[in-house]
């Protein structure tokens, strides 16, 4: 079916994911095989603050003699990404023309792309699809293994279906990736991942389509509303009665922007009207009806006549 | 020491060997070395060390964590005095703390063998600085090895011990967060029992007056020369022959990377980058048309060639900065002409990688600490630990981070300097606390500063992966002691002012850090709670969010949780939000900062 890699230089497989995926259990498992088969194996991760929601890789590379810990760039044989953005950071680390793609398609979006204020804006994360992907390399899986494996009951099992398309690429056999992997997982989940495994080896194994990324929710697929309202302005204009203020604070507490403040005399006012986003909530909460936000410079214009 | 393919596969077929990380194999060598006390300090990327190393037996080795590197230093001196074999381990600035008493240490010499590892962290992977140890050995003229690969880390262990009391000396192992957390094959041995040696009644060479530190001296000049002279024939010292056209000098992980992109250069693979032996050195310069040196960090092995007018280039193809690696390595050589320049590999993907910095943890105690300190515009006086991740956006409440400890007297001079309107509270953790922070506590109430200090008791030391303190109750071998109180701590140097606070009430944090504030004088607030991940993970029911009630403000997005972001619905131009009941751990801070109670409990939403 595919190509083993059987090459005389050291054979360089590198994991990554998002820390608490289980990057570090999927490259244990590999690397003990290689050492059981005789090879010398460098596995080589970073700790630290990866713990913290930070990207996560390990090296894992093996031969007759390996002496650099780190595999370089576009010396990449398999790449394995439990992550979707997390395979495109290092996709050009595979050995152009040869080299095997394989990943989750599940999207983990850090907050950090969830940062932009602006209406309209969209989170930061990766636009590119599989096909895009798979299209350019020399051999490529994406799969939503978190679903494949959240169906068979265990979600954390995803890196295991991974796995699985993994062994299709090297040379050791199917009871050896069973037999470490049962060793590596909680004894209560080795059925579970031993299915799991299953699955991915089933996969790579079938012709597909490939499929599109998929963004994981809680709750079923929400319906999709206040789009049209990407078009609207960015105008902002609040309006503080300074009469009506009894400088109670609330809003300026409350401000997710922290642009309001209290001035001299004690009463609300706009420090960073660019940081403003007119969301409302000083409106909303002041018990004294004493702002008014302005979406439009009519209204704006309106309100002034009185 | 040769090391091809054919030794290296014959190793695996008859001997028992097995795949360490760098630090085990370097905790592993230093109990077949006869170690009988061993204390540490926790720091990435050393913390492993000493955790692996309480997996011995009790019976062989003793294990604890001290309350710093310095106490780790002199309790390792201590046992030295008594005549074992004693071990001290810290990373790069952790030396830092512990050089006082390594610049006497280095003049009294050793009774036991005294080994202390230093792990440096080229490339800043979770530090402060990338200070480069060789040159501290340098300084306090201590000789450090430098092990390529796990397999070196572990038989380098008995080879600094020797060298530790043949030359009277203690050793410094220096490994790198690239080695240290690297796994690869050891040959595992066993056990070698060293015996006592008796107490050393010489107070000459065992207490450091004027007197007895000037004599002192020579001898140290003297054991310089001494042990440079022993590594000239020592198989530390590796002379790899090949290729003449270049001569590769190198040592540490440096070498397998030389090896990995340049396998047919004759290569002088250094044990150590001090002391040198100058005579196989110049006689391996002269065996090769041009010496290169490649060394990550600073040019501590090049410096010296120069002194010696050895020509050697090295810095001028490697930079000072950051963590060698394959690729730079390549490059450098390509530089250098000793490789034929090619054409760089083009990315086949455009595409802009999706930033994904570290932040605090779903949960994390730490949290509404620095989300009340941004609320009343302190100026903030941080310190090492977790919450140096509060310093950036969201939370963005910590305008200083120098070292250990420094936070409470940075926050003291801010004080005196008479100049600062904003509110003064320094931010320290309890291990920090503990390692650094008394001494200035107790500055502070004698000079009477009027500052705040906001104590963040986590229960841990959370940064390295959660080791225990003399806070928790708990020792590193998971034995019960004395828990020391931090109330009674700060009550006995002076401060009026002290009070404990549930971290996760962020309206009791508000309202008790005003009060603090409030108080003339040194006042500590405790902010209490475990952290989420260590000892154990912490992990109660989840919260979710009532899209209808989601008015799309983003306040909660300010709590900068891991668990929380932008749902596919939208409100007036903004993405409403959502929970991830995986890994929420139903903290409750996101529902106490929402307008429109739109975050409930999962059963309820």
């Amino acid at each position: 079916m595919d190509k083993k890699i059987t090459h005389k230089e050291p054979v360089n497989v590198l994991v990554v994911g998002v820390g608490g995926q289980g990057v570090i259990m999927v490259s244990k498992v590999l690397a003990t095989i290689c050492q059981e088969h005789g090879y010398q194996v460098k596995q080589s991760e970073v700790h630290g603050m990866a713990k913290r929601g930070g990207g996560v890789f390990s090296h894992v590379r093996f031969g007759e003699q390996v002496y650099s810990p780190t595999i370089p760039k576009g010396s990449v044989d398999v790449l394995l990404a439990l992550e979707w953005a997390e395979a495109l950071r290092w996709v050009n680390h595979i050995r152009p023309g040869e080299g095997t793609f394989i990943s989750d398609t599940q999207h983990i979006v850090p907050p950090f792309a969830c940062r932009n204020r602006k209406r309209g804006a969209e989170a930061g994360y990766a636009r590119e699809t599989s096909d895009q992907i798979i299209s350019r390399v020399n051999k490529g899986f994406a799969l939503d293994a978190t679903t494949m494996a959240r169906e068979l009951g265990n979600e954390r099992a995803a890196n295991t279906v991974l796995l699985g398309l993994l062994s299709t690429t090297l040379e050791f056999s199917e009871d050896v990736w069973c037999d470490a992997i049962s060793r590596f997982v909680p004894p209560k989940t080795v059925d579970v991942n031993l299915q799991a495994f299953e699955q991915g080896r089933a996969w790579a194994a079938m012709d597909h389509g490939t499929p599109e990324p998929v963004v994981h929710n809680d709750g079923p697929t929400p319906v999709v509303v206040g789009r049209e309202e990407h078009e609207m302005s960015d105008f902002v204009q609040l309006d503080i009665n300074p009469a009506w203020c009894k400088s109670c604070d609330i809003c300026v507490k409350m401000c997710p922007e922290r642009c309001l403040k209290l001035d001299d005399q004690l009463k609300a006012v706009l420090t960073d009207p660019d940081r403003c986003t007119g969301c409302r909530i000083c409106e909303w909460l002041c018990p004294d009806l004493a702002i008014t936000v302005h979406r439009t410079p009519e209204a704006a214009r309106a309100a002034a006549q009185g | 020491m040769g090391r091809n393919a054919t030794t290296a596969a014959k190793k695996i077929a008859n001997v028992e060997t097995k795949p360490l990380m760098g630090n085990e194999a370097l905790a592993r060598g230093a109990w077949e070395a006869g170690v009988r006390v061993a204390a540490a300090y926790p720091g990435t990327p050393s913390t492993e060390i000493l955790e692996s190393v309480s997996t011995f037996p009790k019976e062989d080795i003793v294990a604890q964590w001290s309350t710093n590197e310095k106490v780790a230093l002199d309790v390792a001196m201590g046992a030295s005095f008594e005549g074992v074999r004693s071990l001290s381990v810290m990373k790069h600035v952790g030396l830092n703390v512990a050089s006082d008493a390594l610049m006497s240490m280095t003049y009294i010499g050793v009774n036991g063998g005294l080994v202390i590892i230093v792990c440096d962290d080229p490339g800043i992977h979770s530090s402060q600085n990338e200070q480069d140890t060789r040159l501290f050995a340098r300084f306090a003229m201590v000789p450090v090895l430098e092990p390529s690969d796990a397999e070196e880390a572990l038989s380098y262990m008995s080879a600094a011990y020797d060298l530790s009391e043949k030359f009277d000396t203690p050793v410094i192992v220096r490994s790198t967060t690239r080695l240290s957390h690297t796994r690869s094959p050891v040959t595992l041995g066993e056990r070698t029992e060293v015996a006592r040696r008796d107490f050393d009644d010489n107070p000459q060479k065992n207490v450091m007056i004027p007197s007895h530190a000037r004599i002192r001296h020579s001898t140290l000049i003297e054991r310089e020369k001494n042990i440079a002279e022993y590594l000239e024939t020592n198989e530390l010292t590796r002379w790899e022959k090949a290729d003449t056209s270049v001569g590769v000098i190198t040592s540490s992980i440096s070498y397998g990377y030389v090896k990995e992109v340049l396998p047919n250069a004759s290569v002088l693979k250094l044990g150590g980058s001090y002391p040198l032996p100058e005579k196989k050195i110049r006689d391996f310069a002269d065996s090769v048309d041009r010496v290169i040196i490649v060394e990550e960090l600073e040019p501590a092995i090049e410096n010296q060639l120069k002194i010696w007018n050895i020509k050697a280039q090295g810095k001028e193809f490697f930079s000072r900065m950051g963590e060698l690696s394959p690729e730079l390595v390549r490059d450098g050589f390509i530089k250098a002409g000793a490789l034929p320049a090619e054409a760089g590999i083009a990315d086949v993907f455009e595409i802009e990688p999706v930033p994904r910095p570290p932040v605090l943890c779903a949960g994390c105690p730490h949290t509404s600490s620095y989300m009340v300190l941004r609320q009343v515009e302190a100026r903030v006086a941080g310190d090492i630990g977790c919450y140096t991740l509060a310093a950036v956006e969201p939370l963005r409440a910590i305008d200083t981070c120098v070292s250990m400890g420094s936070s409470i007297a940075n926050a003291v001079g801010m004080a005196k300097s008479g100049v600062e309107e904003k509110p003064i509270v320094a931010t320290i953790g309890d291990s920090t606390f503990l390692h650094a922070g008394i001494p200035p506590l107790i500055d502070a109430v004698y000079n009477e500063a009027n500052i705040t200090v906001m104590l963040l008791d986590n229960h841990t030391v959370a940064m390295t992966g959660g080791q225990d303190h003399a806070g928790t109750g708990k020792t590193l071998r998971g034995d019960e002691t004395h828990r020391l109180n931090f109330e009674d701590v700060c009550r006995a140097v002076g401060v009026k002012w002290v009070q404990t606070v549930d971290s996760y009430d962020l309206g009791a944090m508000y309202k008790t850090l005003r009060e603090a504030i409030d108080f003339k004088g040194v006042s500590v607030l405790i902010s209490d709670r475990p952290c989420v991940l260590d000892p154990v993970k912490i992990k109660g029911p989840a919260l979710a969010v009532i899209a209808d009630n989601c008015t799309a403000c983003q306040s909660c997005m300010n709590v900068g949780c891991p668990s929380i972001s932008w749902s596919d619905e939208w409100f007036d131009g903004r993405h409403k939000v959502k929970i991830d009941t995986s890994t929420c751990v139903g903290c409750a801070l996101c529902p106490q900062v929402c307008p429109s109670d739109a975050i409930q409990p999962l059963n309820r939403s």
